[in-house]
């Protein structure tokens, strides 16, 4: 229970920070109300816009989901392709001055 | 050539995706290069190409918070994050961005919001400036007086303030390994708690006032320094990712485009850090923020001259994106000749034991 309790002090504490999103360099957000236009898309482009539609909850978690798994796949494509032209990519030699 | 262009799914435009990769590569030279999330670079540049503006900050976001992780990734593998500082500063950051949110809105509530924060942000970026190239300038000083003394120069320093914050001894006190420091552990819960409140009146990311902080008052070497705050960004950033997302403003099509560039653009410009000096990242970060304040100066202008806002707004965008092309192409090309001159001695030396 009182792990319980922690945890929602926790969540809320983290609902109460909505600043920290202008820390990722921001700026006021029109309070506008957008809603996709799925009437010209197909497949996977249609299914997002109706997942964004639907629930901004669901969108959201999957988006900051994807985004990590998106930047360590694509980290590791580039890290590969970047090993092929033969440098030391584990060390570096040169300090401050 | 409609193939060129792409369906935004959510914001409903199209968008010359070629562009995307392109601005990708540029703020994730920069951004691996310099530590920073680069949102005055990345917003005007998504701008041009056709976003709504309350879109461009929120893909901005998302595109920010991966490229970070690539540079963080990079960096850490050459040893140039403290994890140790980035957790413990996460703490500051997210106190004083809050406490900077709540003075914007009472700033809004009094008036002039805009003008007062443009004014703070430009006073913010002469004094960084100021202060890079005015460590530089004391560290020649400080080189020749050496010579001049017949002393070995490789270890001079400029500006030491960091010297003086590490005097103070108020419990308890933390080793950071990874920076080679040992402080109070104050020390970079207030420098993180002034950052975060900065960076939250003036809206912007904090790398561009965190990273100097890092090396001038905290005292950590400029690559740890780069890496260090990359690894906040990334945070801060997947955080950032969420809010907006949630308020419908993110469109992850195109942050994952502009991640096919920006993924490149991190290696690229993370290794370059291996090939250049400490206080040669400063002086090129120093340009930056040179820049990015003549971009705010026309932007303020621009609020003075109505008359003439679209030829200095339009102004402000070149340059900015101008600076952006030109550090990305410096720091390209110094990446390629190290990389050369690495292998050409890599080559030498199998020939040698060969």
């Amino acid at each position: 229970m009182k792990r319980m309790s922690f945890r929602c002090c926790c969540g809320l504490l983290l609902l109460m920070v909505p600043g920290l999103a202008l820390a990722a360099g921001g700026g006021e957000v029109a309070p506008l109300v957008i809603v996709a236009d799925t009437r010209n898309t197909r497949g996977l482009m249609a299914f997002w816009g109706n997942l964004y539609n639907e629930s901004h909850l669901y969108f959201t978690l999957l988006t900051v989901g994807l985004i990590p798994l998106i930047g360590i796949l694509f980290g590791v494509i580039a890290d590969f392709l970047m090993s092929r032209i033969g440098i030391d990519l584990k060390s570096r030699e040169f300090s401050e001055h | 050539m409609d193939w060129l262009y792409i369906l935004m799914p959510i914001a409903g435009v199209q968008i010359f995706w070629p562009g995307l990769i392109i601005l990708g590569v540029g703020v994730g030279i920069i951004g691996g290069f310099f530590g920073m999330g680069g949102a005055w670079m990345v917003t005007p540049g998504l701008n041009i190409l056709g976003f709504p503006m309350a879109f461009a900050i929120g893909t901005d976001i998302a595109h920010m918070a991966g490229k970070s992780l690539i540079s963080t990734m990079r960096h850490g593998r050459f040893g140039n994050v403290d994890y140790k500082l980035g957790i413990i500063m996460l703490i500051g950051t997210v106190v004083g961005f809050e406490l900077g949110a709540q003075m914007v809105m009472w700033l809004e509530r009094i008036g002039s919001v805009e003008k007062t924060v443009r004014f703070l942000y430009l006073f913010l970026l002469s004094f960084i400036s100021w202060l890079v190239f005015y460590d530089v300038f004391q560290k020649r000083k400080k080189e020749q007086a050496a010579r001049a003394a017949g002393r070995p120069v490789d270890s001079t320093v400029g500006i030491e303030w960091h010297k003086t914050f590490h005097n103070i001894h108020i419990p308890p006190m933390i080793h950071l390994k990874t920076s080679g420091i040992y402080c109070s552990a104050w020390l970079p819960i207030a420098v993180s708690l002034l950052t975060g409140w900065l960076a939250g009146i003036l809206g912007i990311g904090g790398g561009l006032i965190r990273m100097p902080a890092l090396i001038y008052i905290i005292g950590c070497p400029t690559h740890v320094a780069v890496g260090t705050d990359l690894f906040e960004v990334m945070l801060s950033g997947l955080y950032g990712a969420a809010t907006y997302t949630y308020k419908g403003r993110t469109e992850l099509v195109a942050a994952i485009i502009m991640l096919v560039g920006a993924s490149m653009g991190a290696q690229i410009g993370t290794v370059a850090t291996k090939y250049i000096k400490g206080y040669t990242i400063r002086v090129a970060f120093g340009c930056a923020v040179v820049g990015c304040a003549v971009s705010i100066v026309l932007k303020l202008l621009a609020s003075y001259l109505p008359g003439q806002k679209a030829i200095l707004d339009g102004m402000s965008t070149v340059l900015v994106l101008g600076v952006v092309s030109a550090l990305s192409l410096y720091i390209f090309v110094r990446m390629l000749r190290g990389a050369r001159q690495e292998i050409a001695q890599r080559k030498a030396s199998v020939r040698r034991v060969g």
